[in-house]
C-alpha cells in the first residue's frame, strides 16, 4: 500500500509538469497581456516595456517557465495585473468554491444515491420511469438554464431566495447554486447507481443474504450498495475536480467570487500570472482526488490489493 | 430589501426622538440623507491609483473620493472651479495656478500646492508605471521623468514649481490653450502624504478628498463608502453612503436590481435591452456618453492610401446603414454618429451635429459609384477585424458587413474577422499588423473636442493606430492648441475635424450611450459624460 501511495505520487511530478508547461504555453499564445492593459488607446510605449520588464514578459517562454516554477515551489505564485498577489487571491477564492463542491457533493450523494437505490429497487415501475425521465431532462438541458431558470424563479418571482450570493458566500446560500452546479452529474450518479444495484440485486451473494434471513435493509446497505457503489464513487471522486475548475457558469449567474470567477477574469484579461496559478492547483486537486478514489477502491472491495 | 426598509424607519424613529429632523420620503427635496445605497461595481482592472486607473470601474471610486482643480458639469460637460480659485495665464503656455483654503483629505491633512505637485511627479515618472502618465505629457520635463526609450533622467517634472501653500506654476512644453479643462480628470487629482508614505496601505483604504470615505474595501468583492460629513466642498452627499458590490456578470446585477436585493445599476445588459422599459419604466436612463466607435483603416498599408482611397472609404461609410443597425441591434443604446466627436461636448465644446454631411449617410447606389471610382475595394473584399471576447462587438461587425453587402450587391465584398481575446486584438492594431479596417472605441479623457482629434489622427500620436498622416491637419491642430480664445480654438479644430471627414481618415459609426436603471428608493440619478452616476446628488427614500 505505501509504496503504491509513493509511486503514485512520484507519477503526478511529470503529469503536473506537462499540464503546467502546457497552460503556461497557451495563455502565451494568446499574445501580448500589455497590450489590453489601456483599453481601446495605445499603452505608452515607455510604461509597456516597464511592466513587461516588471512581470518577466520581456524574456524568452522557457526563461518565464522556469522562473516561475521555481518560485511556485517556494510559494509564490506571482502578482496580478492589478496589484495583488496570486496566492491572496487564491486565499479568498478557494475557500468559497471549496464550499461550493462540498454542497454540491453532498447533494450528489444523498440525491443522487438515495434516488439510484429507490429506483434501481423498483425497476420498471412508475417512479423509475418517472425519476428516469426527470434526469433525462436533467441531463439534456445545458446548466446555465437550469441555472437562469431557478435564480429567476426562486429569487425575483417568489423571492424564496437572494438572486446573487453575498461576498461571504455561507453555505446557506450555497444550496441552490450547488444543486444547479451538481444537477448534472446528480443525474448520472442517479443512474450509475440505478443500473449498478439492478444488476448486482440478482447475484449470488446477495440471494445468499436473503436466505440467511438478513433484514431488508441490512442486505440492501452492508451487502448490495457496498458493492454496487464502486463506479459510483469513481464517478464522484473525479467529479470534484470538474466541479472546482467547472464552476464558472454557475459562479457567474450566482456571482459567487470563487476560483471560476477569477479563471475567467484572469483569461479574459490575459493575466498569465493568475490563469497559471489556478490551474495549477486544480491539476494538484485533480491528481489527489484520482488518488485517493484509487484508494477508496480497496476500502470497498477487499479484493483489490496494492502492492 | 425588506430589512434595510426596517432600518431606516428605526433611523428615522431615532432622528425624531432626538431633533425631528428630515427624514423619509415626501417633500421635493425629500430623501433619507443617512441612508446608504447600493451599486453595482466590477473589479478594477489595474490597482486604485489616481493616475493608473483608465476605465470607469475604477474611475467611480475615484469620482466618489477625489476632487480636483476641475470639475465636468454631469449636465453640460462644461469645466467648472472645484479646488481651483484660479488658473491664470498670458500666454497659454505658462500658468498660474492657484487653489482654494480650507480643503482637507479625509485623514484632516491640508491640501497644499505641494499636494498637487507630488502627485503629478508621482504620475509622471516613468518608474511607478502610471498608465496615464501620457496625461502630463504636455508639462515641461516630461521627457526627462518618462522618456520613451533608455533610463529615466530625473525625478520631477521641471515644468512644475511650489510658489507658497496655495499656489503652484505650470510651464508646458508647448502652448496648449485648453489646458486648465483637461484638469479635471482622475489623474490631476492631489494625493495625501500617506499615499507615499504608506502606500500598500493607502491601497488598502485609499485616502482622498472627495465627498465619501472608503470606510471599508474587500478587493474583489466589496467596497464600502460612506459620506464624509466633514466635506468641505459644495456638493455633499445628498446620501449616506454607498456600497459598491462586485458584480461577475452584468446581467446578475441586473436580476438583483429585479429582485430588490441592488439599487443601481450603471449597466444595463444588452439582452435586457427589450425589457427595461416593462421592468423599471422611467427608472431606465440612457444618456451619450462620451465614446465614438469607429471603423480605422490601416493607412500604413499601401492599399488602403494611394489615390482614391478616400473614395473607397467614402463608398464604405455611405453604404453602412447606421439608422438600421443602432435600432435593431443596440435598442437605441447608439446613436448614429454625424461627426468625429460626441454629444457631449455641446455646441460650444466643439459637437457639430452633420459635420459628416452626405458622407454619413446610407445611400446604396452613392456607395457603388464612389467604390468603383476609387478603384474598387482593395483585394476585391474587406476584412473587419474585431474582438470576440467582449462587447458583443461580432453582432454589430456582422451588420455593418451585411449592409455594405447589400448595398454593393455582392455578397463577398465584406466579412469579419474576429480575434480570440481583447489583448491579442490591441497588441496588433497597436503594432500595425492589421490589413484591413479594424474596429476602434475612443473614450473621451476630457470633454474637450482637442482630445478626439489629436490623440487619433495627429501625426505620430499615441493611439494613431491606422497611421494616418496629414500636414493641413497636424497645422490645423497645431494652431488652435496656440489659440488662447476657446471658441477661436474650437473652430479652427472644427477645421481640422473636416479635413479628417475630406480624407475619411476613419469612418465614424455611433455615439455610444451609458445607461443605468434604478430601483424605487432612489431618485435624482445622472450619468456623467465619463458614464459614472453623480452618486454624491443621488436622493434615498
Amino acid at each position: 500500500m505505501g509504496r503504491y501511495v509513493v509511486r503514485r505520487l512520484l507519477q503526478m511530478i511529470p503529469v503536473f509538469i506537462g499540464s503546467t508547461l502546457l497552460i503556461f504555453l497557451m495563455v502565451n499564445v494568446m499574445g501580448d497581456p500589455i497590450a489590453g492593459l489601456c483599453g481601446d488607446r495605445q499603452c505608452d510605449p515607455a510604461t509597456a516595456a516597464q511592466l513587461r520588464k516588471e512581470f518577466g514578459l520581456d524574456k524568452p517562454v522557457w526563461q518565464q517557465y522556469l522562473t516561475y516554477m521555481g518560485n511556485v515551489f517556494t510559494g509564490d505564485f506571482g502578482t496580478a495585473f492589478n496589484g495583488q498577489e496570486v496566492t491572496e487571491l487564491m486565499s479568498t477564492a478557494f475557500p468559497v468554491t471549496i464550499r461550493l463542491t462540498i454542497v454540491a457533493i453532498l447533494l450528489q450523494i444523498i440525491i443522487g444515491i438515495t434516488l439510484g437505490v429507490v429506483t434501481g429497487l423498483r425497476r420498471g415501475r412508475p417512479v423509475d420511469t418517472g425519476v428516469l425521465l426527470v434526469t433525462l431532462v436533467v441531463i439534456s438541458v445545458p446548466t446555465f438554464v437550469t441555472g437562469l431558470l431557478l435564480q429567476l424563479l426562486l429569487g425575483v418571482e417568489w423571492g424564496w431566495i437572494r438572486p446573487s450570493v453575498s461576498s461571504a458566500a455561507p453555505f446557506d446560500e450555497l444550496i441552490v447554486p450547488g444543486l444547479v452546479l451538481a444537477s448534472v452529474s446528480l443525474a448520472y450518479v442517479t443512474r450509475l447507481t440505478r443500473t449498478s444495484i439492478a444488476e448486482n440485486r440478482r447475484s449470488d451473494y446477495v440471494r445468499t443474504a436473503i436466505a440467511k434471513g438478513l433484514p431488508r435493509h441490512r442486505v440492501v446497505t452492508r451487502h448490495l450498495l457496498r458493492n454496487s457503489l464502486i463506479p459510483v464513487v469513481t464517478f464522484i471522486g473525479a467529479d470534484i475536480g470538474f466541479l472546482m475548475g467547472g464552476a464558472i457558469v454557475t459562479e457567474r449567474i450566482f456571482n459567487i467570487h470563487g476560483v471560476g470567477y477569477q479563471l475567467y477574469q484572469g483569461i479574459l484579461r490575459q493575466n498569465t500570472q493568475t490563469v497559471v496559478g489556478f490551474v495549477t492547483v486544480l491539476v494538484l486537486v485533480f491528481l489527489l482526488c484520482n488518488l485517493v478514489v484509487d484508494l477508496l477502491y480497496a476500502v470497498l472491495d477487499p479484493r483489490i490489493r496494492y502492492a | 430589501m425588506r430589512a434595510a426598509t426596517h432600518a431606516r424607519w428605526a433611523a428615522c424613529a431615532v432622528a425624531v426622538t432626538l431633533a425631528a429632523t428630515a427624514c423619509g420620503g415626501g417633500g421635493g427635496s425629500g430623501g433619507d440623507s443617512g441612508a446608504v445605497l447600493s451599486s453595482s461595481w466590477t473589479d478594477p482592472q489595474n490597482p486604485l491609483e489616481p493616475a493608473n486607473t483608465n476605465e470607469v470601474q475604477g474611475g467611480k471610486v475615484l469620482y466618489m473620493i477625489f476632487r480636483g482643480l476641475k470639475q465636468y458639469d454631469p449636465k453640460t460637460g462644461e469645466a467648472e472651479d472645484m479646488l481651483a480659485e484660479k488658473i491664470e495665464t498670458s500666454d497659454s503656455r505658462n500658468y498660474t495656478i492657484t487653489i482654494k483654503d480650507g480643503w482637507t483629505f479625509s485623514n484632516g491633512e491640508k491640501v497644499t500646492a505641494k499636494s498637487f505637485v507630488d502627485a503629478w511627479n508621482y504620475g509622471a515618472s516613468l518608474k511607478n508605471n502610471q498608465k496615464n502618465a501620457y496625461f502630463f505629457s504636455y508639462i515641461e520635463g516630461y521627457d526627462e521623468v518618462h522618456p520613451e526609450k533608455g533610463e529615466q533622467k530625473a525625478e520631477t517634472l521641471s515644468g512644475l514649481k511650489v510658489v507658497d501653500d496655495r499656489t503652484f506654476t505650470v510651464r508646458l512644453s508647448q502652448k496648449f490653450s485648453s489646458f486648465p479643462d483637461t484638469l479635471g480628470y482622475n489623474a490631476f487629482v492631489p494625493l495625501p502624504r500617506v499615499f507615499f508614505d504608506d502606500h500598500a496601505g493607502w491601497l488598502a483604504k485609499p485616502v482622498g478628498n472627495g465627498p465619501y470615505t472608503v470606510e471599508s474595501y474587500t478587493k474583489g468583492s466589496e467596497m464600502r463608502l460612506t459620506k464624509w460629513d466633514a466635506y468641505p466642498g459644495e456638493d455633499a452627499a445628498q446620501n449616506g453612503g454607498v456600497t459598491l458590490k462586485v458584480y461577475t456578470d452584468n446581467n446578475t446585477a441586473y436580476t438583483d436590481l429585479m429582485a430588490g436585493n441592488l439599487d443601481l445599476v450603471d449597466d444595463v445588459p444588452a439582452q435586457q435591452l427589450r425589457n427595461v422599459q416593462n421592468d423599471l419604466g422611467d427608472r431606465y436612463l440612457n444618456t451619450p456618453a462620451g465614446i465614438i466607435q469607429t471603423l480605422s483603416f490601416p493607412h500604413y498599408d499601401k492599399k488602403w492610401n494611394k489615390d482614391g482611397s478616400d473614395k473607397v472609404r467614402k463608398g464604405l461609410s455611405r453604404a453602412i446603414d447606421r439608422e438600421q443597425i443602432t435600432e435593431t441591434i443596440f435598442q437605441k443604446t447608439r446613436t448614429p454618429a454625424t461627426d468625429w466627436t460626441s454629444p457631449v461636448l455641446g455646441e460650444d465644446g466643439g459637437y457639430k451635429e452633420g459635420l459628416c454631411g452626405e458622407w454619413c449617410e446610407y445611400d446604396a447606389d452613392e456607395a457603388k459609384k464612389l467604390i468603383e471610382e476609387g478603384g474598387g475595394l482593395p483585394g476585391g473584399q474587406v476584412k473587419i477585424t474585431y474582438n470576440a471576447d467582449t462587447g458583443s462587438h461580432k453582432l454589430w461587425v456582422d451588420a455593418v458587413c451585411n449592409s455594405i453587402n447589400n448595398a454593393l450587391d455582392n455578397d463577398r465584398a465584406c466579412v469579419g474577422s474576429p480575434m480570440g481575446t481583447f489583448a491579442d486584438f490591441r497588441s496588433q492594431a497597436s503594432t500595425q499588423k492589421l490589413s484591413g479596417p479594424f474596429r476602434a472605441g475612443w473614450q473621451m479623457d476630457y470633454p474637450l473636442i482637442q482630445n478626439f482629434l489629436q490623440p487619433l489622427y495627429y501625426t505620430g500620436a499615441s493611439s494613431n493606430d491606422g497611421k494616418w498622416s496629414n500636414e493641413e491637419f497636424d497645422e490645423l491642430v497645431d494652431e488652435a492648441n496656440a489659440e488662447t480664445d476657446v471658441a477661436k480654438a474650437v473652430e479652427t479644430f472644427q477645421k481640422a475635424e473636416e479635413v479628417v471627414r475630406d480624407n475619411m481618415a476613419s469612418i465614424p459609426l455611433w455615439y455610444q450611450n451609458g445607461s443605468a436603471g434604478w430601483s424605487d428608493r432612489l431618485s435624482n440619478v445622472a450619468l456623467n459624460p465619463f458614464s459614472v452616476p453623480v452618486y454624491n446628488e443621488i436622493k434615498v427614500g
